[in-house]
């Protein structure tokens, strides 16, 4: 995958929870279903205006909660990023291992306003907004490995461990 | 510069001499557990790293509530008998993780395990580096047998005294929450003179809801009561303990006094910064009040409850909903005569399950109501209706607070 990234933004802020994020009774729903209900309380309908290439910007302690698979449905969703001011390593983690960008951007808030167009650099650690720009940290290269492979299970696929789930292997 | 706990065992798993705060290592995972759950999107592995350090758990929507579960469960046991996994805790040996996990040693000092389940952090109590990661890389663990972690730098929780009465390890984690907030990226070290004080119950109730304050570990250290416990349980002694070395790097060193503690509640929405010494907390009637969890539906929450609630009734307007946290708990529950006190006092005891806890099954709140309850979170919607409300305290607190109706001192029902 590319490592820079542009997109339309959308802002959330503190303390976003992952049952927020994917509520309870959408776990025994299938993927594109689940995702409809995303945010289902805090932004309701906001599942239906995303489009296809959309970041989402949250302020402190983003995903704090359960391990639901909530990068699954923001990727089903189109969403080609996450920056926060900082997140739950949980829901960082499972972002990475899903092949969806999640970059720690301190200042972010004040920086970003909803709709806005930014663009990410994960290898350089720069993020651009207009003619302002942020540095965060670079995304470390095992975590980019991970992101290039697309998350860990088309890596385990190529490494035998899994049937490729496109029947080709 | 020495080592925290959770420093010396990514260290030992990971073949280092030395790790510190900041570092990425890959590290051996000595059991990786999986739960029902996982198995509702399971890309089936062809081969798998150990059976022997693998076990399969049924316990987030046991008896199977819906047909998706019910086919989950089918999977999970053709995986678990395809690769001959022993530890299978299928419907009748069941039970919901952390429980189990703790009813067969499964967390062991100095080792690392790793689990789907946010709340696999109760595993701490056991001087064990044990936290939840997400469903694929549960997966991954499962082929290759390891995987990475960040060293997040430690907070030091240094216990002094011992709780007074109807103060539990509940009311130490809301204090903690309540006084110094979100713990985002850091573990948690939990150690010092009073910890002898703190029974396993209420350590694995502080280890357990370190997920609240969003820490990555929260662990303990490990003395004669730790290991009593373990040799209970038929823990292996091939285990080596970690202790802290007297220089280990503390990004924050904080004193607990127990002694000082009194039953605290943490208000709807989230704990950190939202918990408050139970007189500070608005006089509120409940609908529903509900004990259970992985935090809290130990054997010792079962008698506290049996015990308040022995010979009283449950208020007319609540329902009391008792979930034990694993099918042993209920078996010694029933033995031990907690469920006949509670049954007969107005209360429902369900089956071992987290269902109720995470709003998919038995026990899901309503929209405009309020419940109290003393399982692990307490986020807007989380057990039910986004409208609904929950407060969160000990069992004590739930039990005495379902006599009532209202939100109630537990030091008052018990005097």
């Amino acid at each position: 995958m590319s490592h820079t990234i542009t997109g339309r933004t959308w802002v959330i802020g503190d303390s976003v929870d992952t049952d927020a994020l994917y509520p309870g009774f959408a776990m025994r729903l299938p993927v594109p279903e689940a995702a409809t209900h995303v945010l289902y309380d805090l932004r309701p309908g906001w599942s239906a205006q995303v489009r296809p290439g959309d970041i989402l910007v949250a302020g402190r302690n983003f995903g704090i909660g359960s391990s639901r698979q909530v990068a699954a449905l923001l990727r089903h969703l189109g969403i080609t990023a996450l920056v926060a001011e900082d997140f739950n390593s949980l829901f960082h983690r499972n972002a990475i291992n899903h092949g969806l960008p999640a970059v720690t951007v301190p200042g972010v808030s004040n920086l970003v306003t909803e709709g806005d167009v930014i663009t990410l650099d994960l290898e350089a650690g720069l993020l651009r907004n207009a003619d302002t720009e942020l540095a965060f940290s670079p995304v470390p290269p095992m975590m980019l490995e991970i992101l290039d492979a697309g998350g860990l299970l088309p890596r385990l696929v190529a490494a035998g461990y899994l049937a490729d789930p496109s029947g080709k292997g | 510069m020495g080592m925290t706990m959770v420093e010396k065992i990514l260290a030992r798993a990971s073949g280092r001499p030395a790790v510190q705060a900041g570092d990425t290592v890959v590290a051996k995972v000595d059991m990786n557990i999986l739960i029902d759950l996982m198995f509702t999107q399971w890309p089936d592995p062809l081969s798998i790293a150990d059976a022997e350090r693998t076990a399969v758990i049924l316990d987030h929507a046991v008896p199977a509530p819906s047909v998706v579960d019910a086919n989950a469960a089918v999977l999970a046991r053709e995986f678990a008998a395809r690769f001959g996994i022993e530890r299978f805790f299928d419907v009748g040996r069941h039970g919901i993780c952390h429980q189990v996990i703790a009813e067969n040693a499964l967390a062991l000092p100095g080792q690392v395990l790793t689990c789907t389940d946010s709340h696999t952090c109760a595993g701490g109590a056991y001087n064990n580096a044990a936290r939840g990661l997400g469903p694929v890389e549960i997966i991954s663990i499962l082929c290759t047998g390891e995987t990475w972690y960040s060293v997040a730098p430690t907070i030091r929780y240094e216990l002094t005294g011992a709780p007074a009465p109807g103060v539990t390890g509940k009311d130490v984690f809301l204090h903690l929450a309540g006084t110094w907030g979100d713990a985002t990226n850091h573990t948690l070290e939990f150690g010092g003179p009073g910890l002898a004080s703190l029974p396993m119950n209420d350590r694995r109730t502080i280890a357990t809801q370190g997920a609240e304050v969003s820490a990555d570990f929260s662990v303990f250290e490990f003395d004669e009561h730790c290991a009593a416990y373990l040799a209970e349980h038929g823990a292996p002694d091939s285990f080596t303990p970690a202790a802290p070395d007297p220089d280990a790097a503390y990004v924050a060193t904080r004193t607990i006094d127990l002694g000082a503690l009194v039953p605290y509640v943490a208000r709807p929405g989230k704990v950190s910064e939202n918990a408050l010494p139970i007189p500070e907390i608005e006089d509120r009637a409940v609908q529903q009040c509900f004990i259970g969890s992985c935090a809290n539906g130990q054997l010792e929450d079962l008698r506290i409850a049996a015990e308040i609630l022995g010979g009283r009734q449950v208020a007319r307007d609540v329902r009391l909903i008792v979930t034990p946290a694993s099918q042993q708990v209920y078996r010694d529950a029933v033995r031990l005569g907690y469920v006949q006190a509670l049954a007969d006092a107005g209360a429902v005891v369900t089956n071992s399950t987290c269902g109720a806890c995470f709003g998919y099954h038995m026990g899901v709140l309503g929209a405009g109501e309020v419940c109290l309850t003393s399982s692990t979170r307490n986020f807007r919607g989380r057990m039910g209706s986004p409208d609904a409300e929950i407060y969160m305290a000990s069992t004590a607190t739930v039990a005495s607070s379902a006599v009532i109706g209202r939100i109630t001192d537990p030091r008052k029902a018990l005097g």
